[in-house]
């Protein structure tokens, strides 16, 4: 069978009747199970990819030998499959179209897209999917295709057109589109110097830019200089969270429990957010780098990268980066790739543990933080893509002077992801504190000519809406905080006159109410009754009442207030700023 | 001179407020053990004092002093100088919040009075979401002679999971499967029980909260009309099947045994039982014609 084989391939054949092979007279006479075969639960997901690429689904029988083989529950892993978007559990063809219909390739007619194909190629769910952002933003509409099988391949395109998603469906030729986004000089910063510059395939390109220098120098340094300089250099998180980054990595250091774990978090599934994709896809080798200093100063043993299973270029590089600086020598921890399978909520820090763990990616309550019981139960580090890559020049060129760019409580440089309808989306590397204003017309060109700016999402859709006259708020976190806004995920997604406001914020309503674990009772019914309040507000012709605005302010709270994890508690903050700044039921 | 029992490392007493009253409590109890000894009435739904706490219903939250967001009650564990409002504008919104939305989504008409004290205290008014709101309506799963599972009143507390699970019966017949509001409990494939892992031990039926679970017994003479607690009599004995000792309390009514339990405070069972215990009872009331 094929997906036996499949999932031989990754765990090498099965050594006993137990594990579900072949029947031998020693079976009989041997205890099987207990912690190590336990143990090999984290590797459900991977074998589940297995099986999904070669046939395309996942088959109850694929299934249970997969249980067969990880000694796991088959209840708890259909709980697993079905928790995760891209595992499908129906029969499906060895093709599959995804297209992304969220907010920047919404405003990049995206619908008519989707509408167009649904008149030749039937609805979504057979061939071809609606798919939540596919990070390629810049680029807006975005596909993802792939083909199942033993050579399965998969492929990112944008700008997707009607002829070339045709194309694909109709099992022709598949387009090709490069993804780096065309940097201005303008926009450009040491976060991004190497982009475009260096070959991502090849170590040796990296090393002749000064790659693995400031491994080296933290080598010297020693773990606590490191540690030290990352604290001076007053570095905030770039995942959305902002936490200090040298007091994570001083607790992880000092957590007397061992092992330590290293998880870079490489999840980026905000929509509107495409710059970690872009470092990892362009600049792989100073995330390994950036790994490895993380993995010295704080006594990691082992390190994961979780990518986004709708990164395969990034995965593929990532991965190529590791063994080359493995042959070289140049790693001294483990690192390993592990692909997500379609859920936002894996990007939240502690679901994304148990989505490595091999269980579904429902957040845990905290406390206890990851630095204290993080992956597999022991002190973890978890720092985002971007964070890891600011390492570098805090080791080679000290805190001070990193903390000399940017302001008083954001410092250095920060990347934002333009994207929507402005004259030159993509990836913009700007100091901390450079205005809105300053980063959409000097550097993005400000909306097409003839238009004006409506309205600026903030974030990505846990974020909030800013308006035109709120253009000159300094992009920090203090700055965005004092205006109720954040910077989240650095996204920034422009609306013209013409956007079709009400249409974002359903398709955000829709966002959440997707994405929702589940776990907890506030974000589950929540999202739901939001997006059900919403839709009933927008289609009423004769205004909405009162009541209903109500409901909405009131499930805001509860969500804010009681929900287990940060998709609950911002999953109202789009909704709410668009409804108040926007004044989208009055237009 | 007896020798000295090592009972264990002493236990620190941590001084937290609560509502303004000061208490101790042991190191390691959670705010709801607290909130309990002062006698403050905490709403719960997803807690149950013989499994591991997974705080997802959030109707227990809290507001704690210096806190971004309300704390679960069942699981936060104390720490010393804790300031803790159990009965603030936000902790009342959120509770009567999750009452709602539950409320509005699932059956909750078989859940204890305690609940529906619950609802009327926090002044829930499921209704207001309108008429149009979603549920998790759904025909009731009858597939063996045992026990039922309706699932338009799982409010997914997640404790027939736990209870399945490591916390007792480390059977994992069934498990969470979907996500968001399509989340639902289910076997692999969503299989009939016969089809499944399932034992029938029936622990899934001792935990839940809502009548979800219920036994074939139950059931039936719940749709016949005959159901009448009010008629029932609890006799407690001890299991006959084999040497372990379960207590057993027999609901009986009409001289029939209608349905088993077993006290979650005791101390051989924790309120759990096996297939035997908790279904073998036919053979106590099988009349000769």
């Amino acid at each position: 069978m094929e997906e036996v084989d499949a999932v031989d391939g990754l765990l090498g054949e099965p050594e006993s009747l137990w594990e579900g092979g072949e029947r031998h007279p020693a079976d009989d006479h041997v205890a099987y199970g207990g912690r190590s075969v336990r143990s090999r639960r984290h590797l459900l997901l991977p074998v589940l990819h297995a099986i999904q690429d070669r046939t395309g689904w996942v088959s109850r029988g694929a299934l249970e030998y997969a249980c067969r083989r990880l000694s796991i529950p088959p209840a708890e892993a259909y709980g697993v499959v079905s928790f995760y978007a891209r595992f499908a559990l129906q029969p499906r063809g060895a093709l599959a179209l995804h297209v992304c219909d969220d907010i920047a390739c919404k405003c990049a007619g995206a619908d008519d897209l989707c509408a167009a194909l649904e008149k030749d190629f039937g609805a979504p769910g057979g061939s071809w999917h609606r798919s939540p952002c596919l990070g390629l933003c810049d680029r807006a509409p975005a596909a993802l295709v792939e083909r199942a099988g033993s050579d399965h391949e998969e492929r990112q395109v944008a700008p997707i057109t009607f002829e070339g998603a045709a194309s694909v469906l109709r099992g022709g030729h598949w387009p090709s589109t490069p993804l780096t986004p065309t940097l201005s000089p303008r926009g450009r910063g040491p976060l991004l110097r190497r982009v475009g510059v260096v070959d991502p395939l090849s170590i040796d390109s990296y090393l002749s830019h000064g790659g693995f220098a400031a491994l080296r120098r933290a080598q010297e340094m020693g773990g606590p200089s490191v540690i030290r300089e990352v604290t001076e250099a007053r570095l905030l998180g770039r995942g959305g969270a902002a936490f200090p980054t040298g007091r994570k990595w001083e607790s992880v250091a000092d957590a007397p429990i061992r092992p330590h774990y290293l998880v870079c978090n490489a999840d980026e599934s905000e929509p509107g957010t495409f710059k970690d994709r872009v470092l990892l896809e362009s600049d792989p080798f100073a995330l390994v780098e950036g790994m490895a200093i993380a993995a010295f100063a704080t006594g990691c043993g082992k390190g994961f990268v979780y990518v986004r299973t709708e990164y395969p270029l990034a995965r593929k590089r990532v991965e190529n980066a590791i063994a080359q600086a493995r042959d070289r020598g140049l790693l001294s921890i483990d690192i390993e790739v592990r692909r997500g399978a379609g859920a936002y909520i894996c990007g939240e820090e502690t679901a994304l543990f148990n989505s490595i763990e091999g269980k579904r990616g429902e957040p845990r309550n905290k406390p206890p933080f990851p630095v204290q019981v993080g992956l597999f139960g022991k002190p973890t580090l978890e720092n985002n893509v971007e964070t890891l890559v600011n390492v570098l020049d805090i080791v080679t060129e000290g805190g001070a002077a990193f903390a000399s760019t940017g302001t008083k409580d954001s410092t250095g440089t920060r990347l934002f992801c333009v994207s929507g309808q402005v004259l030159q989306p993509g990836l913009y590397e700007v100091p901390m504190g450079t205005t809105l204003r300053e980063l959409l017309n000097g550097h993005a060109g400000g909306v097409r000519p003839g238009r004006t700016l409506q309205t600026v999402l903030l974030g990505g859709a846990a974020g909030a809406f800013v308006t035109p006259a709120q253009l000159d708020v300094p992009l920090s976190f203090e700055g965005t905080r004092a205006i109720g806004a954040t910077l989240g995920s650095g996204a920034v997604i422009v609306f013209d006159d013409t956007a079709d406001m009400k249409g974002i914020l359903l398709r955000i309503a829709r966002f959440f109410r997707d994405e929702s674990c589940g776990q907890c009772v506030p974000c589950r019914v929540g999202t739901k009754r939001q997006e059900e309040i919403l839709e009933r507000m927008l289609a009423a012709p004769d205004g909405h009442s009162q009541a209903d605005v109500m409901l909405l302010s009131d499930i805001a709270q509860a969500m804010r207030d009681a929900s287990i994890c940060g998709l609950g508690q911002t999953a109202a903050n789009a909704i709410g700023s668009g409804l108040t700044q926007l004044k989208v039921l009055n237009g | 001179m007896a020798e000295t029992v090592f009972m264990g490392m002493p236990k620190r007493l941590v001084g937290i407020t609560i509502d303004g009253r000061d208490i101790e409590v042991t190191e390691g109890s959670t705010i709801l053990d607290a909130c309990r000894r002062l006698q403050v009435d905490t709403p719960t739904l997803c807690q149950l004092e013989n499994l591991t706490p997974v705080n997802v219903c959030r109707v227990c939250v809290v507001e704690l002093e210096g806190s971004r967001v309300l704390v679960p009650a069942c699981s936060r564990k104390v720490e010393a100088g804790m300031k803790i409002a159990t009965d603030s504008e936000r902790v009342r919104h959120s509770r009567r919040l999750v009452l709602e939305l539950l409320a509005s989504s699932v059956d909750m008409s078989l859940t204890s009075p305690q609940v529906h004290g619950w609802m009327a205290r926090y002044g829930a008014t499921p209704e207001r979401f309108g008429s149009n709101a979603a549920t998790v309506a759904q025909p009731v799963k009858v597939d063996n002679d045992l026990y039922v599972r309706d699932y338009s009143r799982c409010i997914l507390c997640y404790k027939c999971v736990e209870a399945c699970g490591v916390d007792a019966q480390n059977t994992f017949a069934i498990g969470v499967a979907g996500r968001g509001f399509d989340a639902h409990i289910s076997t692999e494939f969503d299989v009939g029980l016969p089809d499944s892992a399932c034992v029938y031990c029936g622990n899934c039926i001792g935990v839940c909260p809502t009548g979800a679970l219920m036994f074939k017994s139950e059931h039936d003479m719940r749709a016949a009309g005959t159901w009448d607690e009010s008629r029932q009599n609890v006799t407690e004995t001890v299991c006959p099947y084999c040497g372990v000792g379960c207590m057993l309390e027999l609901h009986v009514q009409d001289n029939s045994i209608v349905k088993v339990t077993s006290p979650l405070d005791h101390s051989v069972t924790a309120g759990h039982l096996c297939v035997k215990g908790r279904f073998g009872f036919e053979f106590v009331q099988r009349r000769r014609p």
